[in-house]
């Protein structure tokens, strides 16, 4: 066998059968034809030249490779004839595939690879469930657990392989030289929490059982803090560190891969460390989070019914306290995505929506490319050119488009990931978000998928047997039929897609912007809050935090530039901030076994109400009397008053704060105010700060300001320094920021969507454009004679404009209809917003509407315009 | 490969080997030559003939060498036979016979006794 280049081989076979045709021609001549006779004679006795050529080479090549590159190569050419329709058509298919991609990985990531813990499966958290639906309401059926109550689940059940605890909280870390302090989130853990997860410690050892005590010294660094703080010196291990000026021992640092809960948490402690022993003992003191590892063989409904017993029997002992009647439990993945679950779940079916768009917008801007060549492919197939071949190398042409967009899509998911994971707060397994091997895989799938859906389609409509009436008819037929039916079904799907995007865009906005402009209860212009907490080991009396509150307040106040201050605990829209129980004793006792009043527990000093404009409704504010030592008062919020004491003046009234026991006073009544924005107004209740008991949830300071708040920043943070160099102050945010902050998710949410919907529009349009487009040119010559034979050209331009909306209202129509049975599903995600909104449906059929007719105008004007001379010469 | 043919494409694949074993000759008279010896009954294709020469060349059983026509004067591609050839032609040719002689067998039967 014989192997010459391809070249040469193709001259010779091209030698061949010229040659052999030849001596055709010259017999034919020879029996006595006329030349020209001879060569049609030669022609007809030798059959099609070309085709012989083309089925000979075959033999000679590895056909399908070589036919499949001469496919790449006539499309990459087709293509770069018209340089603007491609870069548009990979941009738009880069952008869908891109944006499908970043959230793909973000989901996976969150919410379906497992945890980096020993069998995750097995893993599921326990939480406190009170059967009161007014609770529930309030986000209490996943309600933190009480320690006894947890103590009295590992004692007294046994479908747990094991359970462990852990607990929230604030430490300021001090090395042992005077380090700058700084303040970290930690969390409390016990012993076998580590065993339970499965995890074990990059360095030194985790907790052992002796560890988990009161007087407890052992810290676990996070792998995070252990490089930023420490270098990554292993001989920290066994070093003495300083959390609120205790000393605790570093026993071990945590894997890279640990980022559980949040990649907030930069160290942990034994459960009971620092923590009052007569905590421990309460079954109405909701803090912390139990984690529990199923037993091999245990149904996970049989092992929560024995918690459920405990529980209940707990709830029995505890009538006249807050002790939930059953346990709830997730998984630890759902605890984990529990807040970001729905939000990406909508944005990954927005971006599918898009990328479905965007392909069959291809398919659609293909097709009327297709058309144009429409008289090429019935010549070449009447030729003898097979049907597979052509469907290849129309469908070659959406590949180059998808793959070429696919690979500049997977690029910018890179970055968008990247992005997106940064602009959303407290993604979980944020840290451990990438681009792997199954989202390059994913990334391929949607590349062949999106390039089958936009390439296969006009690939199927041009090259049927229809394909060879266009030798036969002329264009006055105005195209086949079915391809014109087919590409306005398409845009139908198009603009119903398009139009349920902008619904759930403009219902996310509307939401956002309920919750943006919603009233937080006081004034928020020109108000810096910050907060920090005062370290127990220092300032161990009352005495010292007033002292430390009051001289803080008057330095504050004396400072330039400062309106008012105000001391307090969170401020409105800083979130929940722990809440607590309470009785009324006037009142006649709660029935045992019913849900206790339940009120947010915040602090006040006397200005703090004015400092924020907080209105008193009545009685009055806290003074400077009211502090350790004088008769104990409170404040509640009008909610708390309209709720629990209705139609009585609760002024004089006393209340008893269920943890502590202790009575209190009432002696103002002050305006509602809002924990969280997004979430419904809670009773709250004040006590005065200066009573010198420190807030277990910590300090917020309020200052209004004359001018730019964060200006005034750096003066009050140097007052902090000058009264407690070693105290942290963190969270220093104006209370725009801080509302704006909270609110980072629903915003970027909207925004994400909002893009997606726009870009759905705009891709729309451009279809419906280039459809109308197609049409007009397919019908140049019957608009030609109908105005030869006296149609007037705003006629001409109705009956375009018509033929081009039809698609868009039904799309429309498809769409709204589509949207009203959808939007249901993200009602929970909407703040006072309804999810039928007639107006953002009737703001999204007019935009629609008004995009469309434009869109068709150009189109349908052009039409109008023909020259009907001209029309009708062209044929 | 050519539906559009009628014969089977090893037996025209048999045909020009069979051709070529009267000495070297290019794809025009062979397919003169099939065309003749059968009275025209088998009216030669060139759709089906080059392909098939060059799929022989490609299995090695012909060889191809440009050469000039005594009676022409100009060169053409001559096909001959080779040794690989020979020997396939021999075995296609009784695989013909047996098939010929089991359809003769089959289409010579009286009717009546199956």
């Amino acid at each position: 066998m014989r192997w010459w280049p391809l070249g040469n081989r193709d001259a010779d076979l091209e030698r061949e059968l010229r040659s052999d045709l030849e001596l055709e021609e010259e017999e034919q001549r020879e029996g006595g034809l006329s030349p020209d006779e001879a060569h049609y004679a030669a022609l007809r006795a030798f059959g099609n030249p070309t085709l012989i050529y083309e089925q000979t080479r075959s033999i000679w090549s590895w056909t399908m490779l070589e036919s499949f590159v001469r496919d790449l190569r006539i499309s990459f050419r087709t293509l770069f004839r018209s340089p603007g329709f491609s870069l548009i058509a990979v941009l738009v298919m880069a952008l869908c595939i891109g944006a499908a991609t970043s959230l793909f990985t973000v989901v996976r990531s969150v919410m379906l690879r497992p945890l980096p813990f020993r069998d995750p499966s097995h893993l599921v958290m326990i939480y406190e469930h009170f059967r009161d639906p007014a609770m529930n309401a309030q986000e209490f059926n996943y309600n933190a657990v009480a320690p006894a109550d947890f103590y009295d689940w590992r004692a007294r059940t046994h479908g747990f392989e094991d359970m462990a605890a852990a607990r929230w909280t604030q430490f300021s870390l001090t090395g042992g030289h005077g380090e700058l302090p700084e303040q970290i989130t930690a969390l409390g853990g016990t012993w076998n929490l580590f065993s339970v997860l499965g995890v074990n410690a990059a360095l030194g050892r985790t907790f052992v059982e002796s560890d988990d005590r009161t007087d407890g010294s052992a810290a676990l660094l996070t792998w995070s803090l252990y490089e930023r703080r420490f270098g990554g010196d292993p001989s920290i291990i066994g070093r003495k560190i300083h959390l609120d000026g205790n000393p605790f021992t570093v026993i071990g640092v945590l894997p890279k891969s640990f980022t559980y809960p949040d990649a907030g948490i930069q160290l942990w402690v034994p459960f009971r460390a620092a923590l009052p022993p007569s905590l421990l003992e309460h079954h109405d003191f909701h803090f912390v989070h139990v984690v529990a590892r199923l037993r091999p063989g245990v149904s996970l409904a049989n092992a929560l019914s024995q918690v459920e017993a405990v529980q209940y029997q707990d709830h029995l002992q505890n009538l006249s306290a807050p002790v939930a009647e059953d346990v709830a439990s997730k998984t630890l993945l759902q605890d984990l995505a529990q807040n970001v679950q729905k939000p990406l779940i909508l944005l990954l079916c927005a971006a599918g929506c898009m990328l479905l768009i965007g392909c069959l917008n291809v398919s659609n801007l293909l097709v009327a490319r297709s058309a144009a060549r429409h008289r090429e492919i019935a010549i070449r197939s009447a030729l003898g050119a097979r049907r597979l071949a052509l469907i290849r190398e129309q469908l070659a042409e959406g590949l180059i488009v998808t793959v070429a967009g696919g690979v500049a899509g997977v690029l910018l998911s890179l970055a968008g990931t990247r992005w997106l994971v940064s602009a959303w707060n407290n993604l979980p397994t944020a840290e451990s978000i990438h681009v792997d091997g199954v989202v390059l895989a994913f990334a391929c799938g949607l590349v062949i998928a999106a390039g089958l859906v936009a390439g296969l389609l006009p690939a199927l409509s041009t090259t049927g047997k229809a394909s060879a009436l266009a030798l036969q008819s002329s264009t006055r037929t105005a195209g086949s039929q079915s391809r014109t039916a087919l590409r306005r079904s398409l845009l139908t799907v198009e603009i119903a897609t398009t139009v349920v995007l902008l619904i759930a865009a403009g219902l996310l906005l509307r939401s956002y912007w309920q919750e943006r402009n919603a009233d937080l209860g006081c004034n928020p212009d020109n108000l810096l809050t910050m907060s920090f907490s005062l370290p127990a080991a220092k300032y161990d009396t009352p005495d010292k935090v007033t002292a430390f509150s009051e001289s803080l307040l008057e330095r504050l106040r004396a400072l330039p530039g400062v309106r008012a201050a105000g001391l307090g605990s969170v401020a409105p829209g800083g979130g929940n901030g722990g809440d607590n129980v309470f009785t009324i004793p006037e009142h006649p006792p709660i029935t045992p076994g019913s849900p206790l009043p339940d009120a947010l527990y915040r602090t006040a000093d006397p200005g703090y109400f004015s400092a924020l404009q907080i209105p008193l409704i009545s009685g009055r504010f806290f003074t400077n009397d009211d502090r350790a030592g004088r008769p104990k008062t409170i404040i509640i919020s009008r909610r708390l008053a309209q709720q629990y004491f209705p139609g009585e003046n609760p002024l004089g009234r006393h209340i008893l704060i269920g943890a502590t026991g202790e009575n209190r006073e009432i002696v103002g009544v002050v305006g509602d105010t809002l924990y969280q924005v997004g979430k419904p107004i809670m009773a709250a209740m004040y006590l005065p700060v200066l009573d010198g008991s420190v807030n277990p949830w910590g300090f917020g300071l309020v200052v209004r300001t004359n001018a730019d708040p964060l200006a005034m920043a750096v003066p009050i943070q140097k007052v902090f320094g000058e009264l407690d160099p070693q105290l942290p102050v963190e969270d220093v945010f104006t209370l725009d920021q801080m509302v704006e902050h909270s609110l980072g998710n629903s915003s970027l949410s909207a925004t994400l969507v909002l893009a997606f919907a726009i870009l759905s529009l705009l891709l729309a349009s451009v279809g419906l454009y280039g459809v109308l487009s197609y049409l007009t040119t397919q019908r140049t010559a019957e608009i030609g004679v109908r105005m030869a034979l006296g149609a007037q050209r705003p006629q001409v331009l109705r009956l375009m404009l018509g033929d081009g909306l039809r698609p868009a209202l039904y799309g429309l129509m498809l769409g709204l209809a589509a949207a009203a049975a959808v939007v249901r599903l993200i009602q929970s995600m909407l703040y006072r917003t309804d999810s039928l909104d007639p107006v953002i449906f009737a703001a999204v059929a007019g935009t629609l509407l008004v995009v469309a007719a434009v869109a068709c105008l150009i189109p349908a004007w052009q039409a109008s315009r023909i020259n009907p001379i001209q029309a009708l010469r062209m044929e | 490969m050519d539906k559009r043919n009628g014969l089977l494409q090893g037996t025209l694949d048999m045909l020009i080997l069979r051709t070529l074993l009267f000495g070297p000759a290019h794809g025009h008279q062979i397919g003169k030559h099939i065309q003749r010896t059968t009275n025209d009954f088998l009216q030669m294709q060139h759709g089906s003939l080059y392909p098939a020469l060059h799929r022989l060349e490609k299995r090695g059983w012909v060889s191809a060498k440009w050469e000039i026509a005594p009676d022409r004067n100009r060169e053409f591609k001559y096909y001959r036979l080779t040794e690989k050839g020979r020997k396939q032609l021999t075995v296609e040719e009784s695989q013909w016979n047996k098939m010929a002689e089991a359809v003769a067998r089959v289409m010579g039967t009286p009717v009546e006794e199956i």
